[in-house]
């Protein structure tokens, strides 16, 4: 008894902490977005209104509540402009998130058939780039990509192409930050499905008549397909949302939610419909974070 | 000892082999074999086979000749090169050297997939994705077997291994005894030519796996089949095969049936690796009848009967089973002590185990030396059991001694 209520207390506090956390760090300031959302702009600072007057009473704080309205919502969906972005960000993430499965399975693939020894080598060696900045990494990408940049550069050399093709201010552009950017997150999960999986299992598919390719597709592929969907979500849900990448890379033709989120916030000061915007996009996002979450789940309760 | 002539040959020290029940020439689902044997040829051959990783020597230089519908067991300690000698028949490992004769087809280099072979695993490698009804057509579907041939020959397994109503379940949703049963029949269900098992029975709990290693027989001698086995559990071995290789640093120490294993071992290591013995080292001293006498090391004089092989070293090794060695209180008398009780050893019990069936008794000798006994327990009531400390005499006949050049 003695013993247990000398532990039951911090316990109880470090299992509470998470939860503080998610609230003061995230769901106290959605509050504010959600009720910025909510509000009118207003020529002023902060540019909205109404505000909450907590000392001017009860009525006051009905009075403000009673200004509050869907009109920002009602505007995301009659206007393109935000229709157009959303559906551009999905596409992006979409195409992105194919384009990071074709790269990234085969090099997962290969680093868990690597000798044991020198697969934390390989694993350093995807990491290794997150050490430098981001933005650095992106910049180096621009110079890469730019009119007399490195690669046109090399492409002229080789005598692939006789004049500079235009990379930077492309969609290209933008799908090599991409898939550049979150590669590790495509590699690392997959890789850890493909190292746990038992060899023997191969063994038995082709004692069992099954060549090496057919033993692949039968037995190796669909055993991976946990590692295969946490990787997708896992660059699937941040990619919709990225705003760096296609601000840096891309072209200024259309824009993804993140872009058009910056421009209503710090452009046009539209602070409320720049909220119902995020808030949106949070909705958006909300069914594959619960698939990410039952994925996670299932193969933490069926792995080992 | 690497070559086995394809028969059994008569042993030395009259060991007879009543063993295993030959199986049935005809049986009702037996494989039809896709070639003709010559009659003394062997189903398998292994010649000169030999494997090394790095710098280690797995198998070396290995010959085995396997024959059709053998129960044969590979046994040996852990690292003796039984595994990858059991890869090397499934086609996993590629021999360095030496060839796989299977019928007259060299298969030393043709990759598993290709194999007239199946394989179970330890661990059953069952594939967790498919059902029990999809894990045992994999290897049919592979064959591009019809479909509805798939389905009966599924449905032949299912009853095969006492499956029914389990077709639809996943691998992580049953026992360990089913898993395997799983396996079995997944192994079993291309009807292979040879059916390799590493170490089947050894995820099973004992009384598990003694059930289990009765049916494996029954199986083998209805489906006519040829199995090879691989095993570090001796007792697994004798009970379920007809001929045993008995396996040390990636050598054949013998070939032979249980029996022959047990009371006619080629050499002191394989004595000693099956079963419990008692070995004295001595000198040949002079022969008499056909009864050779042996000065031990502790100055002990032994009468053995000479092996069908005449001795031809001087210093040998004598070696005597527990369950060989009588105990009593006093010297035996003598008309007994002439036939069956020359040899007399005097001691002190030392340590008594009582293990249900039997005591195992140990008996130290005034040399020093330690004689172990095993005495079956034939009564409920043994007011005659000895005690620790007791003088007691321990003697057995020169017929059940055996002599070891090696």
């Amino acid at each position: 008894m003695s013993a247990r209520s000398i532990f039951a207390r911090p316990a109880r506090l470090a299992a509470i902490a998470p939860y503080l956390w998610m609230v003061l760090f995230f769901l106290v300031p959605f509050g504010f977005v959600l009720k910025i959302s909510l509000s009118q702009t207003a020529i002023a600072q902060p540019p909205y209104v109404p505000l909450f007057d907590l000392t001017a009473g009860w009525a006051a704080i009905k009075a403000a509540l009673s200004e509050l309205s869907l009109d920002n919502f009602k505007l995301l969906v009659s206007d393109s402009l935000y229709i157009s972005s959303y559906l551009r960000s999905i596409f992006v993430a979409v195409t992105s998130t194919a384009i990071l499965l074709l790269i990234g399975y085969p090099i997962a693939y290969g680093m868990a058939r690597l000798p044991q020894r020198w697969q934390p080598i390989a694993m350093m060696l995807v990491i290794v780039p997150f050490w430098t900045s981001f933005l650095i990494r992106i910049y180096a990408w621009i110079n890469i990509l730019q009119h007399d940049g490195l690669l046109n550069k090399m492409l002229l050399a080789l005598h692939i192409v006789s004049t500079p093709v235009v990379w930077l201010s492309t969609d290209t552009a933008m799908y090599i930050g991409i898939v550049y950017s979150y590669l590790p997150f495509m590699i690392l999960p997959l890789y850890a499905t493909l190292a746990k999986m038992d060899g023997a299992l191969i063994e038995a598919a082709s004692d069992l008549g099954a060549s090496p390719g057919r033993a692949f597709w039968l037995v190796t592929f669909p055993l991976s397909l946990p590692g295969v969907g946490a990787g997708a979500l896992l660059c699937f849900i941040p990619i919709v949302g990225e705003f760096v990448i296609p601000d840096l890379l891309a072209g200024s033709g259309s824009m993804m939610i993140g872009q058009t989120l910056w421009l209503e916030f710090f452009t046009n000061k539209d602070w409320p419909v720049a909220s119902a915007a995020a808030v949106a996009l949070l909705l958006l996002l909300i069914p594959p974070l619960l698939l990410y979450d039952r994925l996670q789940r299932r193969t933490l309760r069926g792995g080992g | 000892m690497t070559e086995e002539s394809p028969e059994i040959t008569p042993k030395a020290d009259g060991i007879a082999d009543p063993a295993k029940p030959e199986p049935p020439p005809q049986a009702p689902v037996s494989p039809a074999p896709q070639f003709e044997l010559a009659a003394d040829m062997p189903l398998l051959r292994i010649e000169g086979v030999g494997k090394t990783f790095g710098s280690f020597r797995a198998v070396d230089r290995l010959s085995l000749d396997i024959r059709a519908g053998e129960f044969f067991a590979l046994l040996g300690p852990s690292g003796c090169g039984k595994t990858t000698l059991l890869r090397m028949l499934a086609g996993f490992e590629t021999p360095d050297e030496g060839r796989i004769l299977l019928g007259a087809k060299d298969i030393a280099q043709v990759p598993p997939h290709l194999r007239p072979v199946n394989m179970m695993f330890q661990n059953y490698a069952l594939f967790p994705h498919l059902s029990v009804r999809d894990n045992i057509a994999f290897g049919l579907k592979r064959a591009g077997m019809a479909r509805d041939e798939i389905a009966t020959r599924v449905a032949e397994m299912v009853a095969l291994v006492k499956l029914e109503g389990m077709e639809k379940r996943k691998p992580d949703q049953l026992s360990g005894g089913q898993k395997q049963r799983v396996a079995l029949a997944r192994s079993l269900a291309r009807r292979p030519q040879v059916l390799l098992l590493d170490e089947p029975l050894a995820a099973l709990d004992k009384k598990l796996r003694e059930s289990t290693q009765l049916e494996l027989m029954d199986l083998q001698r209805r489906l006519g089949m040829t199995f090879i086995i691989v095993t570090h559990d001796q007792e697994e071995a004798m009970t379920m095969a007809s001929r045993i290789g008995v396996m040390d640093a990636g050598r054949l120490e013998q070939v032979a049936t249980p029996r022959e294993l047990y009371e006619a071992p080629h050499s002191r290591w394989v004595a000693e690796f099956i079963g419990d013995v008692n070995l004295f080292d001595g000198e040949v001293g002079w022969r008499e009848n056909n009864r050779l006498l042996v000065t031990t090391r502790e100055g002990v004089t032994l009468a053995v009967t000479e092996p069908r092989q005449r001795v031809t070293k001087a210093t040998v090794c004598v070696a005597i089973r527990p369950e060989k060695v009588k105990l009593s209180r006093r010297a035996p008398v003598s008309d007994a002590a002439n036939t069956h009780a020359i040899n007399r050893l005097e001691g002190v019990v030392t340590d008594v185990s009582y293990l249900g069936g039997l005591t195992a008794y140990k008996v130290k000798l005034e040399s020093g030396a330690v004689v172990r006994a095993s005495v079956a327990n034939t009564a409920r009531l043994d007011i005659d059991a000895y005690l620790a400390g007791q003088r007691v005499m321990a003697w057995f006949a020169p017929d059940d001694c055996m002599v070891l050049e090696q």
